[in-house]
């Protein structure tokens, strides 16, 4: 134990290691996030499109709860519901359930955009040519209705990325809350919210400039 | 099925406080909106039209309030600042975070607004003698307003679920108190759980007024 | 009446107007024929400095339009505009559509511009759609209603971009006929148009535009019939 020992003194180089695996915690819990709400959202979109109408209604209804309660309170609800039904589950693992649930709500609307998308006529001209249903949604609807969406869907991803930083309330210590560590030992808020703050710019600006030129590029034709 | 005990009384005790809360929230959403509209506007017309350093400026306000997460936004004005020894009191840091937020955002709206009036609209209104002041708010600005009028009430929606963050910084909206009054109690679950619900209403509310607002504005 | 001397008008590398010299006198009706491209367009915007000017100058009974010191707002009044695409405001009905501009610019009263703007529409036909929203209105009633729009300003000129041009074929008609009935009224116009049999039954005078050039001008009768140059011929040949 021959750290140096340093409170309230400068930032130091261990302090940069310390952010750096915090960034990481940030990714590792929206990428796993972001796919598995994906993979949820789009079953859900596909119900939202092709399920019978009370059924619509009901998923449509409880989908719309979570785009309607702060995500910082669904953490909370969740964090502690979670022991009452006897489940034991750390701050990470809420917090990937808490946000999977999240996307797939986000994500469940977009799906059903792409799917309304591809035009009946498609689906028809598909089907004549004798594919079957599922043969339709993935050579047909899901490469054309994809694309339509693909550029919502990264805006989806990145909002998720972005509010990982709240699953902080729950004590996993992603990039933000390093931070905050960081400023309360260090007494330099500025320098270490620049860092923190770089990091996800760099991450969110360039993909969110990408998904625009692709919707330009795919609107034009 | 549960070892635990639900406790709603004390929540229901406090319901009144936590209603007068919601108006809290109400309150810094709606005032960030306000400032976040006009500025948005500002941005907007800065990137369309302007050049330099002010044109530099706006568009860095709008990259970085829409690729930051919000509370990173929220930390900034809270102890960001400090740095500077400007110390906000914590309803300014969230109405600081949340303006600064809307106004990123709307302006992205604005400006796709403004891009979807043909330019032939500014030339007609222009050819009548209308001066150009004239015709951005007579003719321009309201029918940008029709288009990011959806937009406006969406961010209004997330400016309310985005002001919760207020609970981490010491501000005692709708989740602040709640959290005040949940970690009195212990009561945890049950009072985050009555918050859910007001939050459900608020958004609900708010979607309703503007539909019923839009029947009134847009006439055409 | 307006004066164009030496007009010269670029767009970056692109030599629009090269050199145009125009007078149109009081009570006039002149038409603009020629290819697309060919500047005529142009033209009418840099007389109403809706486009600024490289060389030369425009004046309005005297009034240099691209000079530094005039009021263009007050100069615009005295020039009606109406586009190829009509433009008509989508959000205010019929009446404000023409009610706006005397109102705030004229500085008349709501109740003065309401009846200025009523008689107008009824003037070019649109008397029974003063409440009517431009989206419930047909493209010729749109274009009619940009007519009254310009002359509720009770403009001394008339300036007519290709006003037919974005119409379907079966509206047309409608539009030439409140423009020829303005021309019989007196009003001084100048019409950018691709209608030749408008061009030789209305105007006074038909200006031939090629490639930024004044080619001919001169009686419909000169330009249909028996004219100077090659190129004007050779254009009349393709369009007919």
């Amino acid at each position: 134990m021959n750290e140096p020992v340093q409170f309230f003194s400068g930032f130091s180089v261990n302090d940069v290691w310390f952010m750096a695996e915090a960034a990481w915690r940030t990714l590792l819990i929206s990428v796993f996030s972001i796919s598995l709400g994906t993979l949820m959202g789009g079953v859900f979109g596909w119900l939202l499109y092709e399920g019978r109408f009370w059924a619509t209604a009901g998923l449509a209804a409880i989908l719309d709860i979570f785009r309607s309660v702060p995500l910082i309170i669904q953490l909370v609800l969740f964090y502690n519901f979670a022991p009452i039904v006897g489940l034991n589950l750390d701050a990470f693992a809420s917090g990937v359930v808490v946000l999977t649930i999240y996307t797939a709500a986000l994500v469940a609307n977009v799906a059903r955009g792409g799917l309304e998308a591809v035009g009946t006529p498609m689906r028809r001209a598909a089907r004549s040519l004798g594919m079957s249903y599922w043969q339709t949604l993935w050579y047909v609807v899901l490469p054309i209705g994809g694309r339509a969406v693909f550029p919502s869907w990264i805006g989806v991803a990145l909002g998720v990325m972005k509010d990982s930083a709240l699953v902080s309330v729950l004590g996993y210590v992603e990039l933000l809350r390093a931070s905050q560590i960081l400023i309360t030992r260090t007494q330099e808020p500025f320098l270490i919210l620049a860092i923190a703050g770089a990091f996800y710019f760099a991450l969110s600006y360039p993909i969110s400039r990408y998904a625009e030129k692709l919707e330009q590029r795919w609107a034009v034709r | 099925m549960f070892d635990y005990n639900f406790h709603w009384r004390p929540v229901f005790r406090d319901l009144p406080d936590l209603i007068a809360a919601s108006l809290v929230t109400l309150q810094v959403a709606s005032l960030a909106m306000i400032l976040g509209v006009i500025i948005g506007l500002g941005l907007a017309l800065i990137r369309l039209h302007g050049r330099g350093p002010l044109r530099w400026l706006a568009t860095s306000w709008v990259e970085l309030a829409r690729n930051t997460p919000a509370l990173f936004q929220l930390f900034f004005f809270g102890f960001g600042l400090g740095a500077f020894g400007l110390h906000l009191s914590p309803f300014l840091i969230v109405l600081a975070g949340l303006t600064f937020n809307c106004a990123g955002y709307l302006a992205e709206n604005f400006r796709g607004g403004f891009q979807a009036i043909p330019e032939t609209q500014l030339r007609a209104a222009r050819s009548l003698g209308m001066t150009v002041w004239q015709s951005y708010t007579r003719i321009i600005i309201p029918q940008v307003l029709r288009i990011v009028y959806h937009p406006i009430t969406n961010q209004m929606v997330w400016a309310v679920l985005m002001s919760s963050l207020g609970m981490l910084v010491g501000f005692r909206e709708l989740s602040g108190e709640t959290q005040f009054f949940a970690s009195r109690t212990f009561r945890i679950f049950e009072y985050f759980a009555v918050t859910a619900i007001l939050y459900y209403i608020i958004v609900k509310i708010i979607l309703l007024a503007s539909r019923l607002l839009a029947t009134r504005l847009f006439r055409y | 009446m307006i004066e164009v001397s030496n007009l010269h008008k670029k767009f970056g590398d692109l030599h629009v107007l090269k050199g145009i010299d125009l007078t149109v006198s009081k009570g006039e009706v002149v038409s603009v024929i020629g290819a697309s491209g060919s500047g005529k367009s142009t033209l009418l915007y840099c007389i109403n400095a809706l486009e600024p000017i490289n060389e030369g100058s425009v004046t309005v009974d005297g009034v240099d339009v691209h000079a530094k010191g005039t009021d263009i707002n007050q100069l615009r009044q005295k020039l009606g505009m109406v586009f190829q695409q009509w433009n008509s405001f989508p959000h205010l009905t019929a009446l404000e559509n023409v009610a706006l501009a005397p109102r705030i610019v004229r500085g008349m009263s709501k109740r003065e511009a309401r009846d200025v703007a009523a008689e107008q529409l009824k003037h070019v036909g649109l008397g029974d759609k003063l409440e009517s929203f431009p989206s419930a209105l047909s493209g010729g009633q749109q274009q009619r209603l940009a007519i009254a729009r310009a002359l509720a300003m009770e403009p001394q000129y008339m300036l007519f971009d290709e006003a037919t041009s974005a119409l379907d074929p079966e509206l047309v008609g409608e539009v030439l006929d409140t423009m020829r009935l303005l021309a019989e009224e007196g009003m001084t116009m100048i019409c950018v148009t691709h209608e030749m049999g408008f061009a030789r039954d209305v105007s006074d005078r038909v200006a031939f535009f090629n490639d930024g050039i004044l080619e001919e001008i001169g009686p419909p009768s000169q330009i249909f019939g028996k004219a100077e140059s090659e190129n004007t011929r050779k254009f009349l040949s393709k369009v007919r």
